[in-house]
């Protein structure tokens, strides 16, 4: 009887060890497809205030504080971000990012993913940052995507613009 | 443990259980321990964590390397506790969602468990969190993948608002710092789990934390055998300029990262938020009747401390008395009593031989006192049949009440004080047979085991050495199992008829 039940406890624990076993690594989830990259565009960026600063006339100056007296008088908010992401012609993402912050102070943060069929392909990156609403930044280039390859396109001042990295 | 409503039979988990119990006996089933099994899963994750922790090189360039290398040169050890490791967390989410399902099924989220059950709900958070993390260790495909993933979701959130993710999709944005941080979320993490799974019994008595040996002995051999069989290995190293087309995914841990693919970072969180404000909300939404609490009785508690011993959910503590004597008093908090009466069948005051026509116990259940309790029994005996003092949410008990047998019935059978046996046997009853839940099923924890304790002495109040054990009887039998209770009782009368002689 003690060998039958010890039968029946091996018996039951074969199901949860199949259980873990199998679902601890399948099915294979697919990320991408075989035939494919994927193309990100992250940045953070700082858009220009909503308005050019003033300077402050010599009475308005003798009104402040001393310790406040500025002479130009700038406004914290800033102009959403115009983003515009082309591949082969065709807009694959347009979005106007509002600045971070309470006061609409701090910097926009862009990030899109989209898997790409893998090959040549145009890719123009578009950016405004400017009151208006207009694009300002523009990059364009032709990127090789090779099958699995990411690719992500950064905004980075220091270097001249928005970069590909891949 | 799950009760089935009056009238319905067992749901299909009870029969489940009882299945298993077959091949386990009750007290090592592992569907009866779900929550000790939880516990015994994270020690072994500590274990086996303190290992991987000591071998683990906290830096982008051997991060991988460290823990690829426990796998393939020392698969024999390394790689052995690598893989119990991961298998051990899978096991844990696995029996904390059935233990989830269990519980809420059962209806064990109410008033008196609301905080048991509120207090396991952030568990379900840290568990993921601690495994998910726990995944990025190795940096891996899968786990660069799941960073991301997991970064994308966070960054859903107006307070990071895309920044987190660029964390990981710039090759030099990962460095030695990160790895660093992951340690200490992973060590974290799971001292926050450890924390809260300790506040989540706090509000029972007698908790377990541990199963069982032979269950926890047949757990330990399996997810070794689980190593060995299928041992854990390393994707192929993590590079932020590469998508893997097809990733070997846990989905035990990272099921929720192709849900937030297959919908979005947004819907995933009203997904997960959603539910977590269901499972917290649960206990108001769903409320039923409130139990009539028991009652202290001034005069008659002596603060003996032994309701507050034997209470399931802590519902009765020790106070100074409010009369100006000495010593202290039992003072129960109606928010916790479950109303079980175990503490009047604990009370030394709830003896029936006391010569006080209104019998008072010390504690008391206000729907069905002692004095009520005595009642009965008095006007049960005489009878040429057997006393049965049958549990309501074990099988039904008028299945019982047949050829002379009179039944009383209790909300659990541990509110039975010992004396009231021995005062039916005195006053002529020819045997007394108690129904108690079958082994693992009281729904108040602890009846049927303080029953048994008290009958053989080993817990006060026990049954009197002078009282005759031929002519007691405990049954344990469950909702559905009333023909097998009848079966035992009627061979316990024909031992009675046979001058108390098994055999005839």
């Amino acid at each position: 009887m003690k060998a039958l039940r010890f039968a029946a406890q091996l018996l039951l624990y074969v199901p949860l060890m199949a259980l873990i076993g199998y679902f601890s690594t399948r099915p294979q989830f697919t990320v991408i497809g075989p035939d494919e990259a994927l193309l990100r565009l992250s940045f953070t960026h700082a858009a220009a205030p909503v308005h050019a600063c003033r300077k402050r006339s010599a009475e308005e100056l003798a009104k402040l504080p001393p310790n406040m007296r500025a002479p130009l008088d700038c406004p914290r908010e800033r102009v959403p971000l115009r983003v515009s992401l082309e591949l082969d012609g065709r807009e694959v993402f347009e979005r106007t990012v509002p600045p971070a912050g309470l006061r609409r102070d701090g910097d926009a943060t862009v990030y899109f993913r989209t898997a790409v069929p893998a090959g040549r392909h145009r890719v123009v990156v578009r950016m405004g940052d400017q009151p208006g609403g207009g694009f300002n930044y523009t990059k364009a280039a032709t990127i090789d995507f090779a099958p699995g390859a990411a690719w992500v396109i950064d905004y980075r001042p220091s270097e001249g613009g928005f970069v590909l990295r891949g | 443990m799950v009760a089935a409503p009056a009238g319905v039979g067992p749901g299909l988990w009870v029969r489940l259980e009882r299945a298993f119990d077959r091949a386990f006996g009750a007290a090592a089933n592992p569907l009866r321990n779900l929550g000790t099994l939880g516990f015994l899963f994270f020690w072994v994750l500590a274990v086996t964590g303190i290992y991987l922790y000591v071998r683990f090189d906290t830096s982008i360039a051997g991060a991988y390397g460290s823990i690829d290398h426990l796998s393939r040169a020392e698969w024999y050890f390394g790689g052995v506790l690598r893989s119990v490791h991961r298998y051990a967390a899978d096991a844990f989410i696995v029996v904390t969602l059935a233990h989830l399902a269990r519980e809420w099924a059962a209806g064990r989220f109410r008033r008196f468990r609301a905080f048991t059950w509120i207090s396991g709900v952030p568990l379900v958070w840290l568990l993921y969190a601690s495994g998910i993390v726990g995944c990025w260790l190795v940096w891996d495909a899968r786990a660069q993948f799941s960073a991301t993933a997991t970064a994308e979701w966070l960054d859903a959130l107006p307070m990071f608002g895309g920044t987190l993710v660029r964390n990981f999709i710039f090759a030099d944005s990962v460095n030695d710092r990160l790895f660093s941080l992951f340690v200490f979320l992973h060590v974290g993490l799971p001292l926050a789990l450890l924390a809260g799974m300790w506040v989540h019994v706090q509000r029972l008595s007698q908790p377990r934390t541990l199963p069982p040996r032979a269950l926890a002995l047949g757990m330990l051999a399996m997810l070794l055998a689980l190593a060995f069989a299928h041992p854990v290995q390393s994707g192929a190293l993590a590079n932020p300029a590469r998508v893997p087309a097809a990733l070997d995914l846990d989905w035990f841990v990272l099921f929720a990262h192709p849900l937030m693919y297959a919908t979005s970072p947004g819907a995933l969180w009203i997904l997960v938020g959603a539910a977590t404000a269901v499972l917290l909300g649960l206990p108001w939404l769903v409320r039923g009747a409130a139990p009539v609490a028991a009652r202290v009785s001034l005069a008659n508690c002596n603060g003996c401390g032994r309701c507050v011993a034997d209470c399931p959910y802590q519902a009765v503590l020790l106070a100074p008395r409010s009369d100006g004597r000495p010593g202290r008093l039992a003072q129960v908090n109606a928010a916790r009593c479950a109303a079980c009466g175990i503490c009047a069948g604990a009370c030394p005051s709830s003896t029936p031989f006391r010569s006080a026509r209104d019998l008072v116990s010390g504690i008391d259940l206000p729907d069905l006192t002692v004095h009520d309790l005595r009642r009965r029994l008095v006007a049960a005996l005489g009878g040429s049949g057997i006393l049965v003092f049958a549990c309501e949410h074990a099988a039904k008990g008028e299945a019982l009440a047949r050829a002379g047998n009179e039944v009383l019935a209790l909300p659990c059978i541990a509110m039975l004080p010992p004396s009231f046996i021995e005062y039916a046997l005195r006053r002529g009853a020819r045997g007394v047979f108690l129904l108690a839940c079958r082994e693992g099923e009281c729904i108040y924890r602890l009846g049927t085991e303080l029953t048994a304790a008290r009958l053989a002495g080993r817990r006060e109040p026990h049954l009197r050495p002078s009282v005759p054990r031929a002519r007691v009887r405990v049954g344990d039998f469950g909702l559905g199992e009333e023909a097998r209770a009848l079966d035992a009782l009627d061979a316990f009368a024909s031992m009675l008829a046979n001058g108390g002689n098994p055999h005839g």
